[in-house]
């Protein structure tokens, strides 16, 4: 009964707050409602002992997406007219994706439901003894599926070095602090000593490193 | 005595009655222990200065926080105007609230734990990270330019040190096998010589230690990498707009948030409950008190690097998060891994995988 109650509260709440992501006037209000569906949705892994992915989503998505998110939402200045104004001109195109999204969802619970393949599976989602859960994962990540997690790790490395490249300026005469060439200084060259006379003035063009001046 | 408690009440309510009581019995504690320590932060600050720090309420100023504490509960709370109420309020509410939440994964002695769970450390790694939401939430609501500029430089300093702090993690996690807090430091009873409890003695890992530390610090806002509320160049950050209970709530989150990473230091590197020394008369000694002298102890650490050292500057705590924590931390992983793999220290059941269902595939 507490676990039907459970998941109740949970799905209701992710589902109230995925409604007011797109609802909310205030962009920044979006992406608060947005981390609460994250939160909730992680509450219903709990709710059905996936401890291990629960506490993934919220370190992953809460903890580091959404912060991202926030921080480039906050600082951006949304006109909200404009975007009110193209509402209706991309409604047809967001329903039909919404559709097609539901009909995927139905699919593949149709499929885990009363297909033929995963009887076994439906039997025992979850491998028995005292195998945590996060020892499961790990032990059907890196045998059955290491080819396909390596090559999901692979398309994500070439997404990193892409953004980098694409984003990556080499601006000329900006000073760097490099820690190693700064340690490395002594006062034997990088101290002047100058006793300039009277109305002389110090040559600054000599530079530094170059012993006494002006003597 | 959730037994007891079921026993009296029926099953249901005499586990909620019993876990009511043993939340009061950890949380409690634990402000009391973190209004102490603002009132030892301040002393050691200033004996470190040649000054003698709080010294009028109470004996040796013991009663400053308190005294503190009731002169913020009587001011005014002030919204600015502009300030986007709901998130003004709730900022603190979050800071203070996770700063709490975390406590319940913290094993205070073999078998003292609230919650027993598998993914204990993740949980905490998981509670500390969404620390960023109070400050950077204070940062936009406050609708003013210091608390704004204060809640982006947090919100990248955390992502940042969130990192290597993970591969920290994994580092001490891949020695112990497991997730489960009280497993961690199960495992480092007598790991060295079996004289010595504590990954802190373990070569291998003492220099994550020390990138634990200074991630901690990152993590925390301490100083010398106490940037989102640098006073010289910001007033005082994501928190010039807040007063009185809100501020405080701020001030004691930020605190507790110190004495769980002082906590997570000891639990990981210096064998929580247990003593330093594997030796048996030091055993008689509750491993409550031996955990409770390490988070003093590392507390008195964070307090000796805030009394001496310069802060950072923005760009430099970029580069030793990104360029220095982060290759380090990334090759100590696979450091220690190799080290485990070769030398055949892992768990039989890891070792030997169950078989898998085929049909599924």
């Amino acid at each position: 009964m507490i676990q039907a109650a459970v998941f109740y509260l949970f799905a209701t709440v992710v589902c109230a707050s995925g409604l007011m992501v797109i609802l909310a006037r205030n962009p920044v209000h979006s992406v608060l409602w947005l981390i609460l569906a994250f939160f909730n949705a992680a509450g219903l892994f709990l709710a059905i002992g996936a401890e291990f992915i629960a506490m993934i989503l919220v370190i992953v998505y809460v903890g580091a997406v959404a912060v991202l998110f926030l921080f480039v939402v906050m600082m951006l200045d949304i006109d909200f007219a404009k975007m009110r104004a193209g509402f209706a001109a991309y409604l047809p195109f967001g329903l039909m994706l919404g559709l097609i999204l539901a009909i995927e969802l139905v699919l593949v619970g149709g499929a885990w439901a009363f297909g033929d393949l995963a009887v076994q599976a439906r039997a025992a989602p979850a491998p028995g003894g005292d195998l945590s859960n996060t020892q499961a994962i790990g032990t059907i990540l890196y045998t059955d599926y290491v080819f396909i997690f390596q090559l999901a790790g692979m398309i994500l490395l070439t997404a990193m070095v892409g953004a980098i490249v694409l984003t990556l300026r080499h601006r000329p005469g900006v000073k760097r602090q490099d820690v190693g060439k700064q340690n490395a200084r002594t006062p034997a060259n990088a101290v002047t000593i100058t006793r300039p006379t009277v109305g002389a003035g110090v040559d600054t063009d000599v530079g530094v490193g170059s012993g006494r001046l002006g003597q | 005595m959730t037994e007891f408690f079921q026993s009296i009440l029926g099953e249901g309510l005499g586990w909620f009655v019993a876990h009511l009581i043993l939340i009061l019995l950890i949380a409690l504690p634990v402000m009391l222990v973190m209004a102490l320590s603002t009132w030892m932060d301040r002393k050691v600050w200033a004996a470190m200065m040649l000054r003698r720090g709080p010294n009028v309420v109470g004996p040796i100023g013991i009663l400053q926080p308190f005294a503190d504490g009731l002169k913020l509960f009587l001011k005014e709370t002030i919204v600015p105007t502009g300030a986007n109420k709901g998130v003004f309020f709730l900022a603190p509410m979050i800071t203070f609230v996770l700063a709490l939440v975390a406590w319940a994964v913290i094993p205070f002695d073999a078998g003292w734990v609230l919650a027993d769970i598998n993914v204990g450390l993740l949980f905490l790694f998981a509670v500390s990270s969404l620390g960023v939401y109070g400050i950077i939430m204070s940062g936009w609501a406050s609708n003013s330019k210091y608390p704004f500029l204060g809640g982006l430089r947090s919100a990248a300093q955390m992502v940042s040190y969130e990192v290597s702090i993970g591969f920290v993690i994994i580092c001490v996690v891949l020695y112990a096998s497991s997730f489960n807090l009280t497993d961690i430091v199960e495992s480092q009873r007598g790991n060295i010589f079996g004289l010595l409890n504590g990954n802190l003695f373990n070569p291998l890992l003492f220099p994550m230690a020390i990138v634990f530390l200074i991630s901690a610090l990152a993590e925390t806002n301490r100083p010398p990498f106490d940037l989102p509320e640098a006073e010289a160049e910001l007033v005082a950050g994501y928190q010039v707009e807040y007063s009185s209970m809100t501020f405080a709530l701020f001030f004691l989150g930020e605190y507790m948030n110190i004495l769980l990473m002082c906590a997570l230091a000891s639990i990981l590197f210096l064998g929580g409950y247990l003593p330093p020394l594997n030796w048996a008369p030091l055993y008689m000694v509750p491993g409550l008190v031996w955990l409770f002298l390490k988070v003093v102890f590392m507390f008195f650490i964070f307090a000796w690097v805030k009394a001496t050292v310069p802060r950072y500057r923005y760009d430099q705590l970029m580069r030793l998060g990104w360029k220095v924590f982060l290759p380090l931390s990334l090759f100590w992983v696979v450091l220690v891994s190799g080290w485990l793999v070769f030398t055949g220290h892992y768990s039989a059941e890891v070792a030997s995988p169950p078989p898998v269902v085929e049909s599924a595939a």
